[in-house]
This record gives structure tokens, C-alpha cells and sequence, in this order.
């Protein structure tokens, strides 16, 4: 199991936002989260690799807790920054807002963890940053800053920057949401290929075509909690909870009033 | 009213301001230098998330920021001696530094913490996620992009404290204008060595706005990031400039 989580509360303040989530990752997984803005999908997501703290309940990656540690007295304890950032950097994240660094170029966001915090010689960081960047075809864009790239592009930049720490798992939190129709594609389409490649992926996200296409599993969240969890086939096709049908329905609706976006075709293009 | 104008030139292209120029101008960084450390650990301070520390903190840019300069030049000059029993008895050149620096630190908190609020809390996620620690992502990826909105009113800071030093010749500190008093009190000609002491802070003020400049092209601020038209130093001080080459 490569992220086993138990029980896990959040609150902010007074409001809870998670109530006791499980969810369990097998390597290799790309597990789809849904569900209405609000139901605790990105919060969950950033207690994986511990941008929030948890106050109950824990979570393991690769059999290890992020951001705790057990103390003398068998309690949990935040354990040090150093020590969490050791583990975060073996989980690539992929954010809803478009965050490159934006004094940075293409190529050098990609280089720069692992320049800096791996240590990696520059040299061949910035040789595999370009292989990278190659990989989610921008590689004639390595020298450009952020703001000279479109956000589907800018995205796929920061897609190779998570991969250039070789992590064991990647998160994305709505990668597609911030972004123009029209450029929705290419990025599913390089999440697609990753996951192909047999990368684990825990993707939240809006795109149900990209899910009943990509997921082994969508779990829906409402309410802070996971009140749906099967593979697309019966997620689509049979939802237990009514809530999880009634999402469904407004999501359909939604999309097709838009007109398909995403990548996958619709039967009349086909 | 009669201009010396002779004794305006001879004041002019002596040496007697040339000293002087160079204390204030020493005095000047110095005094920026220890403003600009306090002010980062003032806005880390006032930006933490322990109460009592940002307490603390706002009660330093309250008072230092919120008494008159002369007065606290006298305070580290005098007050400080009388208090201690002359245990501390700073000499004027290192009181007045102690002073403006410690009135600048309160200022640059404000600066340095308005830069490191206006960098998008992402960048911060984004780096921590991708395994830098908290000083890391301060070092590499927070301070360059606040750099951008910290360095314009800090070269505002630089002339402003210029300016300041002259307040120094109240306890006696060799500078520009203690010079000018000296001068005058013996010639009487206030108005002719008024007019070359401006000079003298002018060319001073220019030197160093030409310095921010400079600075600023290097985080790339300012017309030529935005693609607007370029101007340069002699522009920025009177309002029209040289053609510049290569633009």
C-alpha cells in the first residue's frame, strides 16, 4: 500500500472540513476524487504531503507518516521541518492555481529542487529538466518565464517539475480548473500519459471523462467525508449514495451545456 | 542682496566638503545596513504566528518609528551615558548610526513585510512541496520575488536617510552639514555655503538613485519589465533625458 489513510479530521476553526477519511493508494493507482467545491477534496489532498496539519486520524506514504512523528510518550509530535521536507520531496504536487516560479524559467523550475534540495549537479539536473520538459513537449520553451506561457503550457512546466524530484507519488489538485477550455486537453493528455507510465496519481478534479477513462478508482467526497469510492465502470454507471447520483446528474448537466470540453472526443467527433 | 559668488566657487572647489561627503556617506549605508537586518527580522517577527513576537514587534515600529529622529539621536548620544553611569558611552559617529538604523529598522519592517505578504502564499505551498524547507523557500523562492516590491521604496529609504545624517551634526559628527556650520559661522555667508552643501546632497542623491536604478534593472522592475518605454537616471532626476543606446 503506498497511502493508507485512517480516520483523518480537519478543522478550521469551527468549521470541520474532514470527518473521518479512509482511503487506501496501491502503487500504481490513480485514484480520482470528485465532489461539490466545499467537501474537502484539496484539503485532503494537502494533508497528504502535510501542507495542512491533521488533528486526528493519520496518514501513512509509504508506510510513513508525513509531518509526525511518535514521541516517548506514544503521542503524536509534528516532527521537524527538515525531516518533513525529506519526505515531501518524494511527493510531487501539481496546484489549481498556476504556480511556477514566476522569476524562474521554464527550465529552471524544473532544475531547481533538485539542484537545491537533492544536490543533484546542475549539470545533470538541467539535462534531465530538459528531458523532462521534452516528455510534456515544451522543450523549445525551456527558456522562457512563466508568464510568456500560456497556462495549459504552464502547467505541463510544472507537471515536469514535479516528476524532476522522481517522486513515488503525485497529487493534483484541480490541475485543469484555472484553465481555458481549450487547453484542458493537452494537460489531461499528459496526465494521461503519465499514468500509462504506471505512476501513482491521486487526482482531484471536475473531468469525470478523464476519470471513467484514467481511474481505477473515483471516490466521491461530501461533506468531508468519502461517501462513494468504486471503480469508474460501477461509479458511473451504478452510484450507491444519492448524493453521489444527484452530483452526477448536475455534472452532466453542466457539461452539456458547455459542450464537451476535455479531450476525450464525443461520439459525434468520432 | 549681493551673491558672493566668489566665495560660493572657492567653497565649491575646495576640499573641505570632500570629508565630510564620505562620512555622511558612510554613515548613510551603515545606517541602512543595520535598518535593513533589523527590518527583515522585524517582518519575520511580525509575520509569525506567535502573538507575543508580533506584539513585540509592533510595539518596536511604534515607538522608533513614532518618536523624532533628533530625539533619539540625543538618547543614544546623551541619555544612554547618563542611564547606564557612563558604563556606555557611545562615541557620536557610532550613537548617530545606532540611531538611524534603529528608525530605519522600523521603517524597512514595514517595507520588507508589505514585499514578503505580497508573494502569493502558492509559491510558498509550491516550494514546500517540492521539498525545500521553510529557510530554503525564504532564501530561493519568497525574498527574490519580493524583491520587486521591496526594493523601490527602499532607494526611497536610501535618499530619505541621506538626508537624516544631517540631523547628526546636533551631537557633533563631522558630516556635510556640521561642516556647513562650521563655515558659515565663520564667514557668515549662509546663503553661498547653504548652496554648495545642496550640491554637495544632490550629487549624493543622484549617485545613489542611479544605484537603484541599477538595481531595479536587475530584479527587472520598472518600465523596461513592463515593456514601456525606458528611462534613464538623467530622466529620472529632471524629467527628460539622453536617447538611450541599444533601446
Amino acid at each position: 500500500m503506498l497511502v493508507e489513510i485512517r480516520d483523518v479530521h480537519k478543522r478550521f476553526g469551527g468549521l470541520e472540513v474532514l470527518k473521518g477519511i479512509n482511503l487506501d493508494v496501491e502503487v500504481g493507482q490513480v485514484i480520482c476524487i470528485v465532489g461539490a467545491s466545499g467537501s474537502g477534496k484539496t484539503t485532503l489532498l494537502r494533508c497528504i504531503n502535510h501542507l495542512e496539519k491533521i488533528d486526528r486520524g493519520t496518514i501513512l506514504v509509504e508506510g510513513k507518516m508525513v509531518g509526525y512523528r511518535v514521541g516517548r510518550d506514544g503521542a503524536l509530535r509534528e516532527e521537524s521541518d527538515r525531516a518533513t521536507a525529506a519526505k515531501r520531496a518524494r511527493i510531487g504536487m501539481v496546484f489549481q492555481r498556476l504556480n511556477l516560479f514566476p522569476h524562474l524559467t521554464a527550465a529552471e523550475n524544473v532544475s531547481e529542487a533538485p539542484i537545491h534540495v537533492r544536490r543533484v549537479p546542475a549539470a545533470t539536473a538541467q539535462a534531465r529538466g530538459l528531458e523532462l520538459l521534452r516528455m510534456v513537449g515544451l522543450e523549445e520553451k525551456a527558456s522562457q518565464y512563466p508568464h510568456q506561457l500560456s497556462g495549459g503550457q504552464q502547467q505541463r512546466v510544472a507537471i515536469a517539475r514535479a516528476l524532476a524530484m522522481d517522486p513515488k507519488l503525485m497529487l493534483f489538485d484541480e490541475p485543469t480548473s484555472a484553465l481555458d477550455a481549450e487547453l484542458v486537453g493537452e494537460v489531461l493528455e499528459t496526465m494521461r500519459r503519465l499514468a500509462a507510465a504506471g505512476m501513482t496519481m491521486i487526482v482531484v478534479t471536475h473531468e469525470l471523462s478523464f476519470a471513467r477513462e484514467v481511474a481505477d478508482r473515483v471516490v466521491m467526497m461530501d461533506g468531508g467525508l468519502v461517501i462513494e469510492d468504486a471503480p469508474p465502470a460501477q461509479f458511473f454507471a451504478a452510484p450507491q449514495h444519492p448524493r453521489a447520483r444527484a452530483f452526477l446528474s448536475r455534472l452532466r448537466a453542466a457539461n452539456g451545456a458547455q459542450g464537451s470540453h476535455g479531450s476525450a472526443p464525443t461520439r459525434d467527433e468520432r | 542682496m549681493i551673491f558672493d559668488i566668489h566665495v560660493f566657487l572657492d567653497t565649491l572647489f575646495s576640499r573641505v566638503f570632500f570629508l565630510p561627503a564620505l562620512t555622511t556617506l558612510w554613515i548613510t549605508l551603515a545606517a541602512m545596513a543595520l535598518g535593513i537586518v533589523l527590518g527583515f527580522f522585524g517582518a519575520l517577527g511580525a509575520l509569525s504566528r506567535w502573538a507575543p513576537l508580533s506584539a513585540l514587534v509592533g510595539l518596536y515600529v511604534w515607538i522608533f518609528r513614532g518618536v523624532p529622529a533628533l530625539v533619539q539621536i540625543v538618547f543614544w548620544y546623551d541619555a544612554v551615558a547618563e542611564i547606564t553611569d557612563n558604563v556606555i558611552n557611545l562615541p557620536a559617529l557610532v550613537a548617530g548610526v545606532v540611531a538611524l538604523g534603529v528608525i530605519e529598522g522600523a521603517y524597512m519592517t514595514e517595507i520588507i513585510r508589505a514585499g514578503l505578504i505580497s508573494v502569493d502564499p502558492g509559491q510558498r505551498d509550491a516550494a514546500r512541496a517540492l521539498g525545500m524547507t521553510a529557510p530554503m523557500a525564504m532564501r530561493r523562492i519568497i525574498i527574490p520575488q519580493a524583491m520587486r516590491v521591496i526594493i523601490p521604496p527602499t532607494g526611497n529609504q536610501f535618499i530619505s536617510m541621506l538626508k537624516t545624517t544631517s540631523l547628526l551634526f546636533t551631537i557633533a559628527v563631522p558630516e556635510l552639514f556640521a561642516r556647513a556650520t562650521a563655515i558659515y559661522s565663520e564667514n557668515f555667508k549662509y546663503f553661498e555655503v547653504l548652496c554648495v552643501v545642496s550640491l554637495w546632497y544632490l550629487l549624493l542623491t543622484t549617485a545613489l538613485t542611479a544605484v537603484q536604478q541599477f538595481v531595479e534593472r536587475r530584479y527587472g522592475i520598472g518600465p523596461t519589465a513592463t515593456g514601456g518605454p525606458h528611462r534613464g537616471v538623467l530622466s529620472r532626476v529632471f524629467g527628460f533625458g539622453l536617447p538611450q543606446p541599444g533601446i
